[in-house]
């Protein structure tokens, strides 16, 4: 019997990026199939293409050993393809019924609805899953949990057989994952193949048959759950061996402390976080998307209230209610959406140096003194060899590499004692990583206290002094600057047992 | 704890949404009683048929302005669009001297396709809806003042074409209610489009579009072609608000119009529905389209100056979203 699924040699590129080189991949009915990989290796993407959301650059696809041209996701769900995003794509000003059915609304020839029937249908899907849910219910109004429920709901009312889920349990308690698994157990038993991604090993050994493996877009290997230990798992999600230098960890002994954090929370995002950074020191947090790390950032940096918890910046206890008064405590964040959040794109150079700044470069009738401005700016364009024609040259012009150096420019030109990097060097290419690494070791030898965020291992390795690791919003270990990969992804999945008895 | 919030969450919401209209009306009424207490030419049977009456072109449009709006999207053109169908019923009718219905007909076929070609230029060719129908808006304009000459089209070969907004064929039936049939068509329509807007696929789309489009289309829904059809729709009863407008008039006065977008999407606004799409009733817009009439034609009875009137409505329209803005925190 055929596979209900095969992936033959499937190749994909966006601008600038190999996101799948010839992955094979295939899927049987009535099993669960845990798809893993780090962050980036490819494991959306491939699934993307098989419910048609992406076209394949090359390779082939069979559905009951027939080869399909999947052109779009209606194609998908015709031969019983769905897929549960990881971003739940619903529409929150609509029904849960409306949800479910949006795009093959039973309705008469003049195209008027028969809402009784929506209603009926939804709640006999509900029924069937034994999930309590008010088809009229506005998606707005439900939990990230329910939402869930309705996707799948979803994707059964289109007598899907394989049915792609693509972390679904990021955003759910202990007593709402064990919910989904008893669905997820009964639609195998009824012959639906389920792929199913996820980071977190307990529920993999818990719940899936096969595991398929990707690093870097490529596929690793496929294995049965069941005698393959986590970690064999881990090392080949990790894989690629660490050429790359550690860092010199300097004596830090007598260095005193920049930042103090004790039992920061807010809400489930980030959960009693406790950690030091002293001046000098360089403190990577890793962990997996969805950990907590932005958030921990964001608290810090007063983008974002705390429930509870408390902050001291050079020994003194600080409040922080706002970015700026963050930035009057010396503290500089340096956000993973640089071109969102971190630079005005259509300014120049000089303009996004001097923007946090701008009090120091104007008189009392706000006139900028662009000369005094220009000086600063070409002492930074040197320093920080940033490659630009002049300090005119318009922002979105530059490369990765050289925008995240303005955005480094202007929190030096504030004065920052303590710089927050979240991914400091998501897009930038491997020459322009290099540069960026060294700038911020050399930040770190002038007594600037560091945390740099980052979901590329490598990255934390080479940089940190000492590595913060996360999983759903705690701190689950600090490591020194030699720890192994693998000790750190054991952290990175260590999921709280004690949550799901509180819940 | 946490289960505790989530179920008291749906319920303020639904209190809060139902307060949103709730609102409007109060202030409509308050506004009615008002001007009632200060002026007894304010209560007559006669002027509440004027406020009516005046209500009707500005009420269509803000219909669909409605539509669109809900999509997400905004019409800059309506108004001159609006115009351009009053100019096509006058070329039909009185340079071409076809039967009246026809007239009516090609001013609203012209309206669904104005409609149809800014739906067109928004999904095929990526223009954001603000930019694409400001183009729509001054194209339109031009066309009316090229195809006239600059000079109004009357309606004079054409007897019994002003009884579309004038005459009242309720009156003739129920003495005792002499509404103008412009008024009659505004009610019709408004109940037309808000049962296409709650029950029909069209509809149905019209809100998913607004709530997350992008989810829409990864359902399988043409996302593209329900636009087109949803500002074609919108632009079908634009081409409604024209012919109602040259009955009223009895021409086509090629230079009207513009202003009449702004003045529509602040009904629109008055009436709670989210400039962010995705919500968004024609009952409230109504009411938003009511309060503004009743407010000019209330101040215009005091004597207050035409200046502030203008002054009266700004303040009424970021009053209206301050409003809404307190309620929602």
């Amino acid at each position: 019997m055929p596979d209900l699924i095969e992936m033959r040699g499937i190749d994909k590129s966006f601008p600038g990026v190999r996101a799948l080189r010839q992955v094979d991949f295939n899927l049987r009915a009535g099993e669960v199939h845990a798809l893993m990989g780090e962050n980036g290796a490819g494991k959306s993407t491939l699934m993307k293409i098989l419910s048609g959301v992406y076209q394949p650059d090359s390779g082939q696809i069979m559905v009951d050993g027939k080869a399909q041209a999947i052109g779009g996701p209606r194609a998908a769900q015709a031969l019983g393809i769905a897929i549960i995003h990881q971003e739940l794509m619903l529409m929150r000003d609509l029904t849960v019924a409306q949800n479910i059915f949006i795009g093959r609304e039973r309705r008469n020839m003049f195209g008027v609805l028969d809402e009784a029937w929506l209603n009926a249908s939804a709640a006999a899907i509900f029924a069937q899953m034994k999930v309590n849910i008010d088809p009229r219910a506005t998606v707005g109004d439900l939990s990230v949990a329910q939402a869930q429920m309705v996707e799948i709901a979803k994707a059964l009312s289109y007598k899907s057989r394989a049915l792609i889920m693509d972390e679904p349990t990021a955003a759910l308690n202990a007593k709402e994952v064990a919910e989904l698994f008893a669905i997820v157990a009964r639609l195998r038993s009824e012959g639906v193949g389920i792929v199913y991604i996820s980071h977190r090993m307990d529920e993999i050994r818990q719940i899936s048959d096969r595991v398929t493996v990707m690093r870097d877009g490529a596929l690793v290997g496929t294995v049965a759950a069941a005698d393959t230990p986590i970690s064999q798992i881990i090392s080949m999600m990790v894989g690629r061996e660490i050429t790359d230098a550690r860092p010199i960890v300097p004596n830090l002994a007598g260095s005193p402390k920049a930042l103090e954090v004790r039992n920061l929370s807010r809400g489930r995002a980030v959960r009693e976080v406790s950690f030091d950074v002293q001046r000098g020191e360089i403190l990577g947090f890793a962990g997996l998307m969805g950990a907590g790390r932005t958030e921990l950032a964001r608290l810090i940096f007063g983008a974002d209230r705390p429930d509870s918890g408390s902050i001291s910046v050079a020994g003194k206890p600080a409040t922080i209610a706002s970015p700026a008064d963050a930035v009057r405590l010396g503290i500089g964040y340096l956000s993973e959406d640089r071109k969102h959040l971190g630079l005005a794109l259509g300014m120049d150079v000089r303009a996004n140096i001097g923007m946090t700044a701008m009090a120091r470069f104007s008189d009392r009738f706000g006139r900028i003194d662009e000369a005094a401005l220009g000086r600063v700016a070409h002492d930074y364009i040197a320093q920080l060899a940033i490659r630009t024609p002049s300090d005119g040259q318009e922002v979105r012009l530059l490369s990765g590499g050289n925008q995240q150096k303005v955005v480094i420019a202007k929190w030096l030109l504030r004065d920052c004692d303590i710089l927050i990097f979240d991914e400091p060097t998501r897009g930038i290419d491997v020459g322009a990583k290099a540069e960026i690494y060294t700038l911020i070791q050399g930040l770190a030898a002038q007594g600037k206290a560091i945390i740099v965020i980052s979901s590329e291992l490598p990255e934390v390795l080479r940089l940190s002094h000492r590595i913060a690791v996360m999983c759903e919003g705690r701190l689950t270990g600090i490591l020194p600057a030699e720890a192994a990969q693998e000790q750190i992804m054991a952290l990175a999945t260590q999921r709280d047992t004690t949550a799901g008895a509180a819940a | 704890m946490s289960s505790a919030n989530t179920a008291e969450k749906p319920k303020s919401k639904d209190f809060s949404g139902a307060g949103q209209k709730l609102l409007a009306f109060a202030s409509l009424i308050a506004l009615i009683v008002a001007f009632s207490l200060l002026s007894e030419n304010f209560r007559t049977v006669t002027n509440m048929m004027n406020i009516l009456q005046a209500t009707s072109v500005i009420g269509l449009l803000a219909v669909s302005a409605t539509i669109v709006i809900i999509t997400g999207g905004i019409d800059l053109s309506v108004g001159t669009a609006m115009t351009f169908t009053a100019v096509t019923a006058g070329m039909l009718l009185t340079w071409l001297h076809l039967p009246i219905p026809v007239g009516v007909i090609g001013a609203i076929l012209m309206g669904a396709l104005t409609g149809l070609v800014s739906g067109a230029f928004i999904t095929k060719m990526r223009i954001p809806p603000f930019i694409a129908t400001l183009g729509m808006m001054l194209v339109l304009k031009g066309l009316s003042l090229i195809l006239t000459g600059t000079k109004p089209i009357y309606f004079n070969d054409s007897p019994g074409f002003t009884d579309i907004a004038q005459g009242s064929i309720l009156g003739a039936l129920l003495p005792a209610f002499p509404v103008p049939n412009g008024v009659l068509i505004l009610f019709v329509v408004a109940a037309g489009a808000a049962y296409i807007l709650n029950r029909t696929v069209l509809g149905r789309y019209t809100y998913a579009l607004g709530s997350n489009e992008e989810a829409a289309r990864l359902s399988g829904v043409n996302v593209d072609a329900w636009k087109m059809a949803i500002y074609a729709l919108a632009g079908a009863v634009t081409g409604i608000a024209g012919v109602v407008l040259a009955a009223r008039l009895n021409s086509a006065q090629p230079a009207l119009g513009q202003g009449y977008e702004l003045e529509a999407i602040a009904a629109v606004v008055i009436g709670g529905t989210s400039l962010a799409g995705g919500r968004g009733t024609i009952l409230g817009t109504l009411i938003g389209a009511l309060i503004m009439s009743v407010m000019t034609n209330g101040l215009r009875i005091l004597s207050v100056a035409p200046e502030w009137q203008i002054v009266a409505t700004g303040a009424i329209i970021i009053g209206a979203v301050y409003a809404d803005s307190l309620r929602k925190k």
